[in-house]
């Protein structure tokens, strides 16, 4: 221990700039001439500088203090310094780096403030009563400012961090600055304390509902995943023999456990933290993604009839009608890439409301019929003409589009 | 080898030339065989400047990758260490000197070389630990503005735009700092500085602060450069959000991506939309679309900051929409990302109420509709018609100047500046008829290949009366560039 702190004496002797050393084991007395002696070397250091005009001499009591009442001396301190234009016992902190005159090598902020920790200082900063006297003095000085801040997020000092931005009114800042924490906690029990103890934070009010949502995911993840194991291992659900899961919903997304949920606990009532509806409710998912999510998870399953019911809504009178949020493209696009048969497929493409996409959509996909009708609908009897040669001979749609082209009644464009 | 770099009106060779010597000075004050542990992080930028070809010329005989544990057993006499100034890197040094077998004959010296700047924090650290008097020779190599091509210069820094923008962090700035101070020890005092942007102002302070420091500097090379421009990336944040739409732009951009071309053209069609002013106040279809289908993250970044960029920030509804869906869809540990990209003006509010794009767009002509990609007459073929903002200022300062564009440069962030530097008497330069000037434009926060076409297109004008050097920070694109203001999230445990 003694010879580490020779070789930083040695090291701080031999180096031109000074820092504050407080050395706790030294008595009082002592301990203020080392800091006298600190700042009269500073000023030799500042007379070297013709550039600084704006410095002032600290003129320095050295009356001894008992260890409980430090106020009459550092009052003095803090009253020299507060009427100084430049603070200069933290030298590292009197001028940005830039301007320094003479260095063998250049510090980065990481550096400069490292070597604070070096000198101690950072003890000095754990004294809450000289803390604010810095802090005080760094509002003033940006750059050393932010050469702390980094400093401090870098060597992980995250209390000291929060306490420095909470005297700059950063409060957003010191909100996210702590959330950000809980990427460290792998325990999921762990996280989510955390990550209730997020939520009082001084965020804007956007970002706390965000992450009042991603605390009250987390929750219900875990009582999911608890539950979900259980029927796994029992081995008596069919969809969790059908279909093993492949991976945890723990820190999934929001949307994804929608999915999950739309697959595994798709007739689930409400009431159960696993059921879909009751996830779109208490994160107020928007129709459209619920539809497009719960979607392709029925489609996953090849469940057409609730991808059906999905997509029906029921007037007030009692008609049946289909609708989606999303576009009926889109659900040709989803049932398509889950193989869905065309029979199925078809139903869609004709909803498609664009004539051309639908057309498209339809010559893909082999839809026929709905290739046949909207080349009746269109009136294009050459079109239509042109697409028997891709249904099969003698079939059905081959006869449909005969009888459709023999029909004396329409009046064809062409 | 250095045909590339001397193709361009400034001969950039005797920059490389510069930076060989100084290494080869290096190597041989490490007399005999040698042995070099490189950092990961400067085996790209060092490719730039030496091939393996000169190392070896100079007894290097094994090359490795800096990692803990026991250095390989290769029989040469020197170890050198090519680590950039971090602690992390000693900590790993420290385990190599002392795992190294001191009973081994014949025994190897040790050597660090810190790139671009010795430290003496880390050497503190090292004599700490115990190992600092095993080090032979310690010494820095300045690796500041690497050439890359005949009229490119970058410093490969990646994390230039963050320090600057969200951390207020002017080391790199410091650097190309003192990268300008080497090009102009090489290629003369440079007469004119003009720039645009917090950045640039404090790049300029730090030159001639440094031109004071060091008076005995005053060198007698006629100024090959006639004015450098220097640019924040913030003055111009849309351009790298853009698709880039030349040959190597291109390249740049798709490389690594598995969108399908129909994908691509929607994707583009947005964007022209966008950058052409329309509807850029309302929640986007395509984009909506992309999250929904789960588009990688940064495809939906980059156009949501697009469309903030290009409507002055957004309303507090359709942010919060964007906000939500994507919070919903990638996690909602993303909101440290979103809240970086507020930070750097990428993705924020509209707190003017107003959006001076337009004003902007039509002032500096950045929309051009009748654009000809076969024939270009303009910068704005780089992005299929529309012109980046950033060349269109270098353009302007050239011809008119910029006192003709004072209004529209306040809507842009930072303040605009001119500093003139003496030049000994004597050295003034006199240019010949016909005779072009010669612009260097530092874009402090990166650069696109798009931007550098577009200079290069400007230069190679005829009448044109401007050729350009580029210097950077980093060569960017919008991916990079995004990813490097994203989080460093920890993957979700399983």
């Amino acid at each position: 221990m003694s010879r580490a702190r020779a070789d930083e004496e040695e090291y701080w002797h031999s180096s031109k700039f000074r820092a504050f050393t407080f050395d706790d084991e030294d008595d009082e007395l002592s301990q203020l001439k080392e800091s006298k002696r600190a700042v009269n070397s500073l000023r030799d250091i500042v007379d070297d500088d013709d550039d600084d005009d704006d410095l002032e001499r600290v003129s320095w009591s050295g009356e001894p203090v008992g260890r409980r009442n430090r106020l009459p001396s550092f009052q003095s301190l803090s009253n020299a310094l507060s009427d100084t234009g430049v603070k200069n016992y933290a030298p590292e902190l009197r001028r940005p780096k830039a301007e320094y005159k003479d260095y063998s090598s250049d510090w980065s902020p990481k550096d400069t403030v490292k070597r604070m920790q070096r000198g101690k200082v950072l003890i000095f900063l754990k004294r809450t009563l000289r803390r604010e006297i810095l802090f005080r003095e760094l509002e003033v000085r940006q750059v050393a400012l932010c050469h702390l801040i980094h400093f401090l997020k870098e060597t992980g000092e995250q209390k000291l961090l929060l306490d420095l931005l909470r005297f700059l009114d950063r409060t957003e800042e010191v909100a996210l600055s702590q959330y950000r924490e809980h990427l460290n906690i792998q325990d999921v029990e762990k996280r989510r304390e955390f990550l209730k103890g997020c939520i009082g934070l001084p965020f804007s009010a956007e970002d706390t509902s965000h992450i009042q949502d991603h605390y009250t995911l987390l929750e219900r993840q875990i009582i999911i995943e608890a539950n979900d194991r259980h029927l796994e291992t029992a081995g008596q659900s069919e969809i969790f023999r059908k279909y093993p899961r492949k991976a945890s919903i723990l820190n999934m997304p929001l949307v994804t456990t929608l999915f999950y949920s739309c697959f595994y606990h798709y007739t689930e009532a409400e009431g159960t933290f696993s059921s879909p509806t009751n996830l779109k409710k208490t994160f107020k998912i928007p129709d459209k993604q619920y539809v497009l999510t719960a979607l392709a998870a029925r489609a996953k399953l090849r469940a057409w009839d609730d991808v059906d019911a999905l997509l029906t809504t029921k007037n007030w009178l009692g008609y049946t009608k289909k609708k989606a949020p999303i576009g009926f493209h889109r659900v040709v696009e989803i049932l398509q890439r889950n193989n869905a048969p065309v029979q199925v497929l078809q139903e869609y493409v004709r909803l498609v409301e664009d004539v051309e996409t639908r057309l498209n959509l339809a010559t893909k996909y082999k839809c026929h019929d709905v290739v046949i009708e909207t080349y009746r609908d269109l009136k294009d009897r050459i079109q239509l003409t042109a697409y028997k040669c891709k249904v099969e001979r003698g079939s059905a749609e081959e006869q449909n589009i005969n009888s459709i082209l023999n029909n004396t009644q329409i009046r064809w464009k062409n | 080898m250095a045909a590339h770099l001397s193709s361009g009106r400034v001969n950039l060779t005797a920059l490389r030339e510069a930076g060989r010597r100084e290494l080869r000075q290096f190597l041989d004050k490490c007399a005999g065989s040698k042995a070099i542990v490189w950092d990961e992080y400067l085996t790209g930028p060092f490719g730039l400047i030496a091939q393996y070809s000169l190392l070896k010329e100079h007894e290097v005989e094994k090359m490795v990758t800096l990692k803990p544990g026991r250095l390989p057993q290769a029989d040469v006499k020197n170890v050198i260490f090519f680590v950039r100034p971090k602690l992390e890197l000693m900590d790993i040094i420290t385990d190599n000197v002392l795992r190294e077998d001191r009973g081994r004959s014949p025994q190897r010296d040790f050597h660090i070389l810190f790139v671009p700047r010795r430290s003496l924090l880390c050497e503190q650290w090292l004599k700490e630990q115990g190992v600092l008097g095993s080090f032979i020779h310690r010494e820095q190599y300045s690796l500041d503005l690497i050439p890359v091509d005949g009229d490119l210069l970058s410093m490969e820094s990646e994390s230039a735009f963050k320090e600057c923008y969200l951390e207020s962090d002017q080391t790199s700035l410091y650097h190309a700092a003192k990268g300008l101070m080497t090009l102009q020890a090489l290629y003369g005092t440079i007469p004119q500085i003009f720039g645009k942007g917090e950045c640039a102002r404090h790049v300029a302070n730090m030159m001639i602060r440094m031109k004071r420091e060091f008076p005995g500097s005053q060198n007698s090379i006629f100024p090959v450069f006639d004015t450098l421009l220097l640019l924040d990336r913030n003055v111009d944040l849309l351009t790298p959000l853009a698709t880039q739409l030349t040959y190597e732009g291109l390249i740049d951009e798709i490389y690594g991506i598995q969108n399908t071309s129909e994908d691509f053209f929607d994707n583009l069609t947005v964007e022209q939309e966008f950058m052409s002013g329309i509807d850029t106040d309302k929640a986007n279809n395509y984009i909506e679309d992309c999250i929904a289908q789960k588009h990688p993250l940064i495809k939906i970044l980059r156009l949501v900051c697009l469309q903030s960029v290009c409507n002055s920030g957004l309303k507090q509804k359709v942010l919060d929409h964007y906000k939500r869906e994507i919070l919903q869809t990638y996690g909602y540990e993303h909101i440290l990302t979103l809240n970086n990209l507020e930070k750097a003006g990428l993705l924020k509010l509209q707190t003017s109420g107003r959006n001076n794009y337009p004003t902007i767009r039509k002032t500096l002509r950045l929309w051009m509709d009748d654009v000809n990609e076969q024939n270009p007459n303009d910068i704005s073929y780089v992005y299929s018609g529309y012109a980046p903002l950033s060349v269109r200022l270098a353009q302007l300062l050239a011809r008119p100047g910029w006192r003709s564009i004072e209004e529209v440069l306040k809507m842009l962030p930072g303040p605009h500046f001119e500093e003139r530097q003496q030049l000994p008497t004597g050295l003034q330069k006199k240019r010949q008829h016909g005779e072009n000037r010669v612009t260097l434009v530092f874009f402090l926060g990166g650069v696109t290949y798009a931007e550098i076409a577009a200079l290069r297109f400007l230069s190679q004008m005829e009448d044109g009366g401007t050729e350009y050097v580029i210097a950077t920070t980093k060569l960017i694109n919008g991916t990079s560039w995004i990813k490097s203001l994203m989080e460093k999230l920890e993957p979700a445990p399983f």
